[in-house]
């Protein structure tokens, strides 16, 4: 089997004693999305978080390609290549869109200063790409709707060159034909070998675009499936009673057979 | 609502030049009420009737417009620092003990240090060089220090600050042992105010040289975004605006020209350089220093926040702080970088307030933190953070100054001048919160 683009080993992390993380492995393969589920509070974000570099794990490895690295900064996770659509979205409301794009990653002149034409101009094409109607370049992003300000997210994870892509509900704020639009990037994303973690409350959404999906609960994985291996009901027992189906490779996080009985 | 649809109808076509402008409202509002302060002043100020006095006023003579800018001169040097400051969601309450420590550290520098202990000559020029990077030097690193409280250790800035009015107020006092330090180097005095001018023939020829400058940057500015092809103002609006510009630049410098040297300074002035002078010979003062030294921090404080990296984390930072941690952005160490911003613009202003005063008094820059906040705040900086701009805080000080020595003029007492400056700052705060709910940002 090839080798993963991502493989999280017996990550944990804890927070005042809670281990929001505990002992939990994950991977993703170029071209794939692997879905996360589960209640809030049952991990995700945190999990993401440490490969995002927002968090620093207590214990655990990360490999990219096959390499173990240091993840301690956002800016070592960009340095992978690793790129975030934060549920909050992450953006600087008094902004406007082409200095959150560039945010942290500024283009300059040959002087050192930051460079704002290319900016825009380069925000006007990715724009034009994601987003057509989008025209709103110099207004602060917080006069956006909701699904610009998304589309500006969006944009700064996939402008960088992103070759493992976070995404954090991104369509939970999202009227029905933006999501739509959501989904149609996704798979074009998917199509150009960017592998891509997603998490998401509509067990839907994870069905009709996920590859694999991982169930956490209480800070464990209860178990990790192929799509196509389990049915909507098999998934909402992992979520709810963290019961690992037949179909499904169980976690440390899964019920044993006698918890069961 | 009703105030779109009473101007709409007015005269859609007046609006529609007046927006193709692009100018900035706030900026204007900003202008328009510190002309009326200054017409008001005038009218008090003058006798007869309202146009009479409008003509004969002394608040708009020269001599007034001079000592107005040389007196706000310190208090906006600090201020375009507290901008920052603020724009970060900080704030700094020891700017004005942090400049009497600069000050007390240049003046015996410079009266003690160097003449007695290291034998320079009085009058040596090391030496006013060598007191002001010492008060550069302490007012970055105090100023650093509080900033590493607050970003690393995480003490609200509030608490660090307030520490510090007292810390370094104090720090001052045990400098000086309390005492008035002077008289001051000859030449360090010239930044401070009326002793070191430029002359109306270098003044002119600063006006010029930024008249000029300004025409460059916007003809550069248009060319880039038409390189780009972005859509640009027309050309007469661009044509209305660098006009108004130089005119305002050049107006500047003839104002601060025509106030002339009494004659008998002038005299003395000719005497001390063994010459006699002519008979009949007129001088104006020109740009002060201290006013260049304002002008050169204001531009280099406006491209540090809209040219720089650490200008963009700056105001983003200040807009979502958690965001601009997730660009990968040293938010800690942003605070660090500036809070050390403030404390070296509380040592430049404290170079402008002891030079002027000649001395370096025990009191010096009391009560200054509280006018730097307000002249921030007044020119639009918001509390809340990531709103704010150095020509606006650098106007903030200039309405603040005339409403002070407005009063003083006509004559207001001493406690109602203080009360009318609290009132206006509340109420600017007040206006501009409403102007932003309609305004939508």
């Amino acid at each position: 089997m090839a080798t993963p683009l991502v493989e999280m080993k017996d990550m944990s992390i804890s927070f005042g004693g809670v281990r929001a993380v505990d002992n939990v492995s994950v991977d993703l393969y170029p071209g794939e999305v692997v879905g996360l589920l589960g209640h809030n509070g049952a991990g995700k974000s945190t999990l993401i978080k440490i490969l995002s570099g927002a968090y620093k794990a207590d214990s655990g490895e990360v490999f990219v390609d096959g390499k173990k690295v240091e993840i301690e900064s956002p800016r070592d996770a960009r340095r992978h290549n690793i790129e975030t659509i934060y549920q909050t979205l992450a953006l600087a409301d008094n902004l406007d869109a082409s200095s959150n794009l560039f945010l942290g990653r500024e283009l300059t002149t040959p002087f050192g200063f930051v460079d704002e034409h290319a900016m825009e101009a380069e925000t006007r094409k990715i724009m034009a790409k994601l987003n057509p109607n989008f025209q709103k370049f110099h207004s602060p992003v917080k006069a956006l709707s909701g699904g610009q300000r998304q589309s500006v997210a969006i944009a700064r994870a996939v402008y960088f060159n992103a070759r493992i892509l976070i995404m954090d509900e991104p369509t939970a704020a999202l009227g029905p034909h933006e999501t739509q639009m959501v989904s149609e990037l996704i798979q074009e994303l998917k199509a150009q070998g960017l592998g891509i973690f997603l998490i998401s409350h509509d067990i839907h959404d994870v069905f009709s675009l996920c590859d694999r999906l991982a169930v956490m609960k209480n800070g464990q994985v209860v178990g990790t499936a192929k799509t196509t291996d389990v049915t909507d009901d098999d998934v909402l027992g992992m979520i709810i009673l963290g019961k690992c189906p037949k179909g499904a490779i169980p976690g440390p996080g899964a019920l044993s057979s006698a918890d069961a009985a | 609502m009703s105030d779109d649809t009473l101007s709409g109808a007015k005269s859609p076509t007046a609006r529609n030049l007046f927006n193709a402008l692009q100018l900035d409202t706030r900026l204007l509002g900003m202008i328009g009420a510190f002309v009326f302060i200054c017409l008001t002043f005038q009218v008090f100020t003058g006798d007869g009737n309202i146009f009479k006095a409008l003509v004969n006023g002394n608040f708009l003579t020269p001599r007034n417009i001079f000592n107005l800018t040389i007196q706000t001169v310190s208090v906006a040097i600090m201020a375009t620092g507290m901008v920052f400051i603020i724009v970060t969601r900080h704030i700094d309450l020891s700017v004005g003990a942090l400049l009497a420590t600069c000050s007390a550290i240049m003046a015996v520098t410079q009266t003690q240090f160097m003449p007695q202990w290291l034998g320079f000559e009085l009058g040596n020029p090391l030496i006013w060089i060598a007191a002001i990077a010492v008060g550069l030097l302490a007012g970055v690193l105090i100023g650093a220090f509080q900033g590493w409280m607050v970003g690393y250790l995480g003490i609200p800035a509030f608490i660090v600050t307030l520490g510090g009015l007292l810390v370094w107020r104090n720090v001052a006092w045990f400098i000086t042992s309390g005492q008035t330090i002077g008289p001051l180097d000859e030449t360090f005095k010239k930044i401070g105010g009326i002793g070191g001018t430029l002359g109306t023939t270098w003044s002119w020829v600063v006006g010029i040289l930024a008249a000029i400058a300004v025409l460059a940057m916007q003809y550069n500015g248009r060319k880039r975004a038409q390189a780009h092809d972005f859509p640009t103002k027309p050309l007469w609006a661009e044509g209305v605006i660098s006009g108004l510009m130089v005119a305002m630049i050049l107006g500047f410098v003839a104002t601060l020209n025509a106030y002339e040297i009494p004659t008998r300074r002038l005299e003395r002035m000719f005497e001390t350089r063994g010459e006699i002078m002519p008979d009949g010979l007129v001088a104006g003062y020109g740009i002060p220093y201290s006013v260049l030294l304002l002008i050169a921090v204001a531009v280099v404080m406006t491209i540090v926040a809209q040219r720089t990296r650490l200008g963009r984390y700056i105001f983003a930072t200040g807009g979502n702080p958690d965001a601009a941690e997730l660009s990968g952005i040293n938010t800690r160490f942003l605070t660090v970088k500036v809070f050390a911003i403030m404390g070296g613009l509380c040592a430049l202003g404290a170079v402008v307030g002891s030079a002027r005063l000649g001395f370096s008094t025990n009191d010096i820059g009391t009560l200054d933190e509280l006018r730097v906040i307000a002249a921030a705040v007044i020119g639009g900086t918001a509390l809340a953070g990531g709103v704010g701009t150095i020509y606006g805080a650098i106007l903030g000080a200039l309405i603040m100054q005339s409403l002070q020595s407005g009063m003083a003029m006509v004559g207001v007492d001493a406690p109602l001048q203080n009360i009318v400056v609290g009132i206006v700052l509340v109420l600017a705060v007040f206006v501009d919160i409403i102007y932003r709910k309609r305004t939508g940002d």
